[in-house]
């Protein structure tokens, strides 16, 4: 079943994901962003960075339809993201693999049953169930565990969990928010590897994390965002000489 | 074309053609999934579960069992109905022959059932027999009771009666014409505003019904915020998320008619020698009703359908507030 690879209007050379002047104000007053524009390719993996409180997680809000833009156009394999109505946001999500710094697993069954939501979700059942999850928990180095609750893991593999659950789906694009912020600087880099493979298979991945030292290292191209406002462009790769 | 329905479309043609009977099997079958996936969270909560269910079969025993009682009562009168009875006083100076005369007169008529003369002797000697004044009725010289004919109209309509009653009363030889229909009247008057009572009875009932599940699905709602944002985060469609919650309703509330029924049935059992007594001294035939299949069925179903509206209710106010942060 490959019902959830691939956006609807998307066509192959094309941004997957592009910003046009993009702000998001909270009804605090509170600008979050403040008109972000770039362009994201399909198939590229991209880090966003930024102190906390930049804007980065409202970034990958916008993108998963979390949240909605206040001014500017937000398009997502070349489908506007304003024109998305509240009954047709669920299908939109099925398209995006969204991972979170807390996991955010279900406490009350075990991981088997966690990985399995986004397919029991999209209605699919039987024999090709259970060959999907564990294909997925192969895929994070899980395969023994799945009959395990999450509270028996260690944070690194509850987060594997989390990981397997966003790709059971084989959804084009992969968000990623500090999804190494709980983790050691080894797991850190087993959880990066991660995003690597994904990518290296087509997946399109952006990752938001303050973790500077691991994003240079791993020499893809960079945001940077600044109280809301993008002060460097994805097309930067970092290199040694940057701070 | 919408890419909702481009996606479906994509999923049909991925797992080989859109066959209706089989998209029918696998929404009946994740209907059942959901059915089943709620009657086991009730039952791995047994305590709370059990309470609302109790609640819910109190609050639909009442109204079923006086809507049985009432019911029965109407049933009751209707067995006194058949015997309407007009009873002529005859002048006094009417002889008992010419009472037999116009009794055999009078059952001739087509509107007249039966007629029968009740002499001037006959009528002392009863009257003797079941007043307790025979003693005070030997100090007088005369018969002081005239001859009566006792009547049975063919029909019990009121306008029917009435009618006759008109034409009875223009015979010279008859004095007064008596009803024994006026208490019988009162009775169904007292039956109908009592059937009334019970029916806003019910009507009550059934909103508290509502309310109750409503609330307890709420709760539940609360309890698994966590699960429902997960799921949202997902791509759960607001009607994947609803499901579990709808027929959570839907058992509490059969449930719910369930014990409703087995409280009737026990209370109809502990009636039942009392009412079996009493309606021996009204030389009537039962004055207790049964459970019939109808009303237990209906007791169930109208459980189901209020619990299921009060989850719907409960579900439609509280998940559209979830929102993933």
């Amino acid at each position: 079943m490959s019902a959830m690879a691939g956006f609807p209007e998307a066509s192959h050379g094309e941004a997957l994901i592009r910003f046009d002047s993009v702000s998001k104000r909270y009804p605090g007053g509170l600008e979050a962003l403040s008109g972000i524009t770039f362009e994201i390719p399909r198939g590229r993996m991209a880090f966003v960075t930024g102190h906390s409180g930049a804007g980065k997680s409202t970034l990958l809000r916008l993108i998963a339809l979390l949240e909605r833009a206040t001014r500017g156009q937000v398009l997502v394999g070349g489908q506007n993201l304003r024109r998305v109505g509240r009954r047709r946001v669920p299908y939109y999500r099925r398209n995006v693999g969204l991972i979170f710094q807390d996991h955010r697993l279900l406490y009350d069954r075990p991981v088997f049953e966690n990985v399995a939501l986004p397919l029991v979700i999209a209605g699919l059942d039987g024999p090709e169930l259970g060959r999907r999850v564990r294909a997925a928990l192969d895929q994070v180095g899980l395969r023994s565990r799945e009959r395990a609750y999450p509270v028996t893991l260690s944070s690194g593999e509850q987060q594997r969990v989390g990981i397997a659950r966003a790709i059971v789906g084989k959804p084009p694009l992969l968000l990623a928010d500090e999804p190494t912020g709980n983790l050691d600087p080894d797991l850190s880099r087993e959880i990066m590897a991660l995003f690597e493979r994904f990518n290296r298979v087509g997946t399109t991945v952006l990752v938001a994390s303050h973790d500077l030292e691991l994003i240079r290292e791993m020499g893809y191209p960079r945001m940077v965002l600044d109280q809301g406002r993008l002060v460097q462009g994805p097309d930067h790769v970092p290199g040694p000489a940057d701070a | 074309m919408p890419d909702r329905q481009r996606l479906g479309h994509r999923r049909r043609v991925a797992r080989g053609g859109f066959h209706p009977v089989r998209s029918l099997r696998i929404w009946g079958l994740r209907h059942a999934q959901a059915a089943l996936a709620s009657l086991g969270r009730l039952a791995r909560a047994p305590a709370p579960s059990l309470l609302t269910i109790a609640v819910i079969g109190i609050a639909l025993a009442l109204p079923a069992a006086l809507h049985l009682l009432v019911r029965n009562a109407a049933h009751f009168g209707q067995g006194w109905e058949g015997a309407t009875q007009v009873s002529l006083f005859l002048e006094r100076n009417v002889t008992d022959d010419a009472a037999r005369t116009l009794a055999k007169a009078l059952a001739h008529r087509s509107d007249v059932a039966s007629a029968h003369a009740i002499s001037r002797k006959q009528a002392l000697a009863e009257f003797r027999r079941h007043s307790g004044f025979s003693q005070a009725l030997e100090v007088l010289k005369r018969n002081p009771l005239p001859a009566v004919i006792v009547i049975r109209p063919t029909s019990d309509s009121a306008a029917a009666v009435e009618h006759l009653v008109k034409q009875l009363q223009a015979i010279p030889e008859i004095d007064r014409v008596q009803m024994d229909r006026q208490w019988l009247q009162r009775y169904f008057a007292i039956v109908h505003l009592v059937q009334r009572g019970v029916t806003m009875l019910s009507v009550l009932l059934g909103i508290a019904v509502v309310i109750v599940v409503g609330n307890t699905i709420r709760l539940d709602i609360q309890s698994r915020h966590q699960e429902i944002e997960v799921q949202k985060l997902i791509g759960a469609t607001d009607a994947f998320i609803r499901r579990p919650f709808l027929y959570s309703g839907l058992w509490y509330g059969a449930l719910g008619g369930i014990a409703a029924c087995a409280l009737l049935g026990i209370g109809l059992l502990a009636l039942h020698g009392p009412a079996s007594h009493l309606a021996v001294l009204y030389h009537a035939q039962s004055l207790m009703p049964g459970l019939d299949a109808t009303t237990a069925g209906s007791v169930i179903a109208g459980g189901a359908v209020l619990a299921w509206g009060g989850s719907f209710l409960a579900v439609g106010r509280h998940l559209r507030r979830i929102e993933p942060a």
